[in-house]
């Protein structure tokens, strides 16, 4: 008892010096809708957690890493392997930044389908659009101090982006990379934004994010037919809150407690199941063995890459980005009154609907890459023996072609091989004999030719064994003119 | 009641002394923040400054011409011009080097001409295919099929007492200065 008072002694000697006793409490005791303590209401605090974890792991792991190119890779080795946890803490950070990306997204579509962004708070749906921007900024950042192949690879391709820039293109590449080529220079500025500058604003943007949230209030549960009125909001809201509210803390606080709670242990969980992330192989460019992927959340934009059609690339690239954030921005505005509840908004349902499944089947394809030659099928998968099995010398010797010429590479038989082509194990359905003749000399439709690089015998040889894939009982395709001007040539017979 | 006007008005005209200081601290801070802006600006854009007129591109020794047979396309290797403590293994730049007869080359950068990644040669087929997004290049550099909307880049060379040189320094990208030096070659198909 005694100990008791004398602690609530020595606080009230620190509060009356610091005097932030009271706003803590008003700030965690202010009202809000008792509807909102729902568990849709927690991704939030949630994304707030994962922030603060981001930062602690963050703050451990610098104790080790050398932002040097030349030492970076052997740092993150060090880490992973002879420092003890050091691997449980470069996991809890990786993991932590798949969680916080996910997390922010979610709770982006939860604010966006239950009409939080409309009036008054459309400030808060702007920043967070911010922090959104900024949260992506700490991944890309974050992969590239990974200062492996995937990083080293994966600053080329941004720094190709940057290049298609009309005019300033060149200028901005070496702006990005800190010189003329990526190296260290690159490097260390990558770790200045991922450390001090990013992290600097997201701090500074959540912290009036929730700022915000708590003079506005929580946007309040949406009812069908409640119709937001720049008139009459405040007044109504200021209503409901007085009339069915109850303080945050610890009405609605629990919830959120409990949610940060299990995205924490979530993010261990992860870490120790599955480990760090990386790092792949060194960062050293003449080692062109090398298959470079972007981390999880931009495969969508690799798949995107290989899809467009050359010509829309450059202006999708450049344009898409301005067009996507100037809705995002000016959303509240466009739509800042009106309904808040999805069940009368059914084209923001189908907005997100239609974003995910893009983004869903997009991220999917690029799990498996079918646009990129596998590089090895050539020499590494044998043709399936029920292609040649019953072949003359010819055809098998066309077999042989088609696996060293690197068809393969780029087109499948027997469920191996590239998917960059179609699949051959019936070609010869599809095709007639001219028609492969002129594929293989002329290409065409994505495919290279290759008239200079076949011999007439090894076109000849090739093109027998093409015309072998039909499955069983399937004839394969033929040119039906071919009889009749055959015949007809007969009689005359002064044709060659 | 008719004093309040004038006075309103000298107090907008006359400005106290305390005000006057107030303004001259301010321009005073204003010329401050000026003269750090200047350093701290040239600083940031250092990195672009420097390239004006080719400034990181010099001529870099790849190996005698004997260590590339004719007829055929082999990787080289150079050390990135300029170099700075930290680089490591980064400034270690590969490039494909094509040797088409006598002292006619062709030396390609290794980065595809759609976001660079490393192109790989397949002597076989004759072609250059990139294990990102599927470019392919003839054995010329041209534009196979696939994203890139152009041919492979490629580096100026001379070939001098039988040793060949070619002009590098910056990583070739479809907007930088590299890229340029080369016009795009029509298909040889």
């Amino acid at each position: 008892m005694r100990l008791k008072t004398q602690l609530i002694n020595i606080g009230e000697w620190f509060d009356r010096r610091l005097q932030i006793a009271a706003p803590i409490r008003e700030a965690a005791e202010h009202p809000i809708p008792r509807n909102t303590s729902s568990w849709w209401y927690v991704f939030g605090s949630a994304a707030m957690t994962v922030f603060i974890l981001q930062i602690v792991t963050g703050i451990l792991l610098a104790f080790v890493y050398v932002p040097s190119g030349a030492e970076a890779w052997s740092s993150l080795q060090a880490l992973n392997h002879s420092i003890t946890l050091g691997w449980f803490i470069r996991a809890m950070h990786g993991w932590g930044s798949n969680f916080m990306v996910a997390i922010v997204l979610i709770h982006m579509v939860q604010v966006f389908l239950f009409g939080a962004y409309k009036f008054p708070r459309e400030l808060t749906w702007i920043l967070g659009v911010f922090l959104l921007l900024m949260t992506l900024g700490m991944a890309f950042t974050g992969q590239v101090l990974r200062f492996d192949q995937d990083a080293y690879w994966g600053l080329g391709i941004g720094a190709s982006i940057a290049s298609r820039v009309p005019v300033l293109g060149p200028a901005i590449v070496k702006l990005m990379l800190g010189g003329p080529i990526i190296a260290g220079a690159t490097l260390s500025r990558f770790f200045a934004l991922h450390v001090f500058v990013i992290p600097g604003l997201l701090i500074g943007f959540v912290c009036l994010h929730v700022l915000m949230v708590l003079r506005l209030g929580i946007n309040e549960w949406p009812m069908p037919g409640r119709i937001v009125k720049r008139a009459t909001y405040i007044s109504e809201y200021h209503e409901l809150v007085k009339k069915d509210g109850a303080p945050f803390f610890s009405y609605g606080a629990w919830k959120d407690m409990f949610f940060a709670a299990f995205i924490i242990l979530a993010v261990a969980a992860c870490a120790y199941y599955f480990g760090p992330f990386g790092p792949t192989g060194r960062p050293d460019p003449t080692i062109i063995q090398t298959v470079p992927k972007p981390d999880y959340f931009f495969l969508w934009l690799y798949a995107l890459l290989s899809l467009l059609p050359p010509s829309l690339e450059t202006p999708a690239l450049l344009i898409g980005p301005v067009i996507v954030i100037g809705v995002l921005i000016f959303l509240p505005f466009l739509s800042g009154e009106g309904e808040k509840s999805w069940k009368r908004r059914p084209i923001a349902v189908l907005t997100v609907l239609m974003i995910a499944i893009t983004l869903g089947t997009f991220t999917h394809l690029a799990g498996f890459t079918p646009w990129s030659p596998h590089m090895n099928a050539w020499s590494g998968d044998p043709v399936p023996v029920k292609f040649i099995h019953g072949t003359t010398a010819l055809e098998r010797q066309g077999a042989l072609v088609f696996q060293v010429k690197q068809c393969r590479n780029c087109h499948s038989l027997g469920e191996t091989g590239g998917q960059r082509g179609p699949a051959l194990d019936s070609v010869a359905v599809r095709l007639t004999q001219d028609q492969l003749i002129r594929q293989v000399i002329q290409g065409g439709g994505n495919m290279p030719a290759y008239g200079k690089n076949l011999s007439p015998a090894e076109t000849t040889a090739l093109v027998a064994f093409l015309e072998t894939l039909h499955p069983k009982g399937q004839a394969p395709a033929r040119d039906a003119s071919r009889d009749v001007a055959l015949k007809d040539d007969k009689p005359s017979g002064s044709q060659p | 009641m008719s004093t309040k006007p004038i006075l309103a008005a000298s107090a907008e005209n006359v400005m106290s002394r305390r005000g006057f200081f107030m303004k001259l601290g301010i321009l005073f801070n204003g010329l401050a923040a000026a003269v750090v802006a200047v350093p701290v600006v040239g600083f940031l854009f250092s990195s672009i400054t420097r390239g004006r007129g080719n400034g990181y591109l010099s001529w870099v020794q790849l190996g005698k011409v004997a260590d590339f047979p004719e007829g055929e396309t082999r990787l080289a290797t150079f050390r990135n011009p300029y170099v700075m403590p930290t680089d490591g293994a980064t400034a270690d730049t590969p490039c494909w080097v094509r040797h088409i007869a006598g002292d006619q080359f062709q030396v390609f950068a290794i980065n595809c001409a759609h976001l660079g990644c490393p192109v790989r040669w397949f002597a076989q087929s004759g072609l250059f295919m990139c294990p990102c997004h599927g470019g392919v290049y003839y054995r010329d550099g041209s534009r196979a099929s696939g994203p890139p909307e152009r041919g492979l880049f490629e580096y100026p060379y001379k070939v001098e007492n039988g040793v060949i040189t070619i002009q590098a320094g910056e990583l070739p990208t479809p907007g930088a200065a590299i890229a340029e030096l080369t016009e795009e070659k029509p298909s040889c198909a």
